[in-house]
């Protein structure tokens, strides 16, 4: 397929959806509010949506293995929580509280694997879990974020704006480790045929052991950006992360089955969703329908790609 | 014993009526006198909402893999909301309240299903794409509004006979009839099959679409009802009411023995697991824990019981 051709074709469609509206909101806004097309505008659109996209990046490792995990908010928030107390009061302490929390994931994952459980219940039952551990920690809303998260989350890069920076980095860098490494194929390989990779001589375990640690990883990226922008910690700061980072992942492409899953959609995705929440906002529509229109964006986003791949079955 | 253990092994719904005795015996023991019989009590009133909701879950459920409904919390929320603004606080409103509570019911079953069919998404998704909507129309319709629920409907929701709770009676003969509509009924024998072998049960003349829309209605529609009830048993509907019925109305059918991946379920586990999941709870309220390490004890006996059923499905 060359030239015309491919920009024509489902494929490019169904891959270019994202993108396309990511830009459809961002137009919207700008159209509304003009002085948001600066510097300053974009920061302050996108300083949210680092957070968000890092936990939809998290969520989209556990989505890749044919999981879910419904514990990645309230595990958001514990990371949070030990990120504005013990990271910040007894930085080696806090540093193995994250490890240890590393350590749980990757056990998570081994159990999901050897017992053959429904990842839903599990991770259910463990949000429970990282919740209870916020609320020991920090009981009342408080504490604050280290100085070297706050300093590091607000960088003020010459021309384009830190979210931006970091967003690119962070799409460009989990596309090139999953999309263009061998080992990326085998971790993709385990949602797509886990008898194909098992009989190539692999160990299944181990690989989902590695893509639920990465998720906590993720997890703790997202957690500790957070605290760095809301500078103080609550154990209940991230719960919507759950369901937002399924629908940020969806919103960019991945399925639920199948390893099908995209590094970058997941990210444009994470930010669409932010956006929509904004624009809501300069429309001067109450915030309670934020959700909604949350919820309206996916079902349109997903209704256009049932269009395209309708398209593309009848040719 | 013998006996007994063959048993259990035959109705895997048996070990979650064990393990609510078990808890219920070990608080009654802490808490000695009659307080036991309270305990009983108070356990019944607070699972039947459970079990509502967990009916419902289980019939989505048993369609197979990747059949969940995300959206009953949302539902819950949003018929309890638009059932207490009908009735308006007045006994004569209560029936179109409840009415309309099934309204919301039938369009929130409607339009997942419709979103599954036209867009041919995986379930899950698509109840958590309309539980978006749902949530965000009950914010928006009951924010600031505190409207006390009608009398009467307090009364059914709350009362109690001998200490027995009226309405956990009502529940009950309603599970019985949902227990024979799984498993003596073409539309429960079809739900089963469905999810069993989705394409067997087609070959077979099994009108597929059809019976997932029905499952999918049943839910929500359980969902509006529990709503409804709740409003009544708690002095009127709060935003945040549903919150805890995603974890608890999934948490029943599997810890009450229904297989997760579909075509095998059953309707007394979800009772046994219902009162279970509350004298848990209660439990560990009675032992002094602090809310924090409450929580943590929930979630890891939660993660412990499905290790272990899913343990016990793998041997058979």
């Amino acid at each position: 397929m060359s030239g015309l051709g491919f920009f024509a074709s489902a494929r490019f469609w169904r891959g270019a959806l994202p993108a396309l509206s990511l830009t459809f909101v961002l137009l919207g806004v700008f159209w509304l509010q003009p002085r948001a097309m600066s510097y300053f505008g974009l920061n302050l659109l996108f300083n949210l949506a680092v957070p968000i996209a890092l936990a939809t990046i998290a969520q989209m490792f556990v989505i890749a293995v044919n999981d879910l995990d419904l514990s990645i908010g309230s595990f958001v928030s514990l990371v949070a929580c030990i990120g504005a107390t013990w990271l910040n009061e007894t930085p080696l302490l806090g540093i193995a509280a994250l490890l240890g929390c590393i350590a749980v994931y990757a056990a998570i994952g081994a159990l999901i694997y050897i017992r053959q459980l429904p990842s839903i219940v599990v991770t259910l039952g463990m949000s429970f879990v990282w919740s209870g551990c916020a609320v020991l920690l920090l009981p009342t809303p408080g504490g604050s974020a280290p100085d070297w998260i706050r300093s590091l989350v607000t960088l003020k890069p010459p021309y384009v704006p830190m979210p931006l920076v970091a967003a690119v980095v962070l799409a460009l860098v989990v596309h090139f480790a999953l999309m263009r490494t061998s080992w990326g194929v085998l971790m993709r390989g385990v949602g797509g045929n886990e008898k194909a990779i098992t009989r190539a001589g692999w160990s299944v375990l181990k690989l989902k052991m590695t893509m639920y640690a990465l998720t906590a990883v993720f997890g703790i990226l997202a957690g500790l950006t957070l605290v760095g922008l809301a500078t103080s910690a609550d154990a209940n700061i991230a719960l919507r992360y759950t369901l937002l980072s399924i629908a940020g992942v969806i919103l960019g492409g991945g399925e639920f089955v199948g390893g099908r899953i995209s590094p970058v959609g997941a990210v444009l995705g994470a930010m669409t969703l932010t956006l929509t929440a904004s624009f809501l906002s300069f429309l001067r529509i109450s915030p309670d329908w934020q959700i909604g229109a949350q919820g309206a964006v996916l079902i349109i986003v997903l209704a256009l790609r049932a269009i395209v791949n309708r398209l593309e079955a009848r040719k | 014993m013998k006996q007994l253990e063959m048993f259990m092994r035959q109705h895997p719904w048996s070990w979650s009526f064990l393990a609510a005795f078990l808890t219920w015996a070990v608080t009654a023991a802490y808490i000695s006198g009659t307080g036991g019989l309270a305990l009983a009590s108070t356990a019944l009133s607070f699972s039947t909402f459970f079990v509502m909701v967990g009916i419902g879950q289980m019939f989505v459920i048993t369609l197979g893999p990747g059949n969940v409904d995300l959206s009953i919390p949302s539902t819950i929320t949003l018929s309890a909301v638009v059932s207490m603004m009908v009735m308006d606080g007045t006994n004569a409103m209560i029936l179109p309240g409840i009415l309309a509570a099934v309204g919301v019911g039938v369009l929130v079953g409607l339009f997942n299903y419709g979103l599954i069919r036209v867009l041919t998404i995986p379930p899950i998704i698509a109840t958590m794409s309309s539980s978006f909507l749902v949530q965000s129309s009950a914010i928006a319709l009951g924010r600031g509004v505190k409207i006390k629920p009608p009398a009467a409907l307090e009364w059914i929701s709350t009362a109690k006979m001998l200490g027995v709770p009226v309405l956990s009676l009502l529940v009950i003969a309603f599970a019985i009839v949902m227990a024979v509509l799984l498993n003596r009924t073409v539309y429960g024998r079809s739900v089963t099959a469905f999810g069993q072998n989705t394409r067997a049960a087609r070959l077979a003349g099994v009108p597929i679409e059809r019976i997932r829309y029905l499952t999918y209605t049943l839910s929500a529609v359980l969902a509006a009802v529990c709503g409804v009830f709740l409003a009544g048993f708690s002095g009127g509907s709060s935003l945040n009411m549903g919150e805890e019925y995603l974890l608890a109305s999934i948490a029943v059918v599997v810890i009450g023995g229904s297989s997760i991946a579909g075509g095998n379920s059953n309707v007394p586990g979800i009772f046994g697991s219902a009162l279970f999941l509350f004298l848990l709870v209660a439990m560990l309220n009675t032992f002094g824990a602090a809310a924090g390490l409450r929580l943590i004890l929930t979630g890891l006996i939660i993660v412990g019981v499905v290790t272990f059923a899913g343990g016990r499905k793998e041997s058979r």
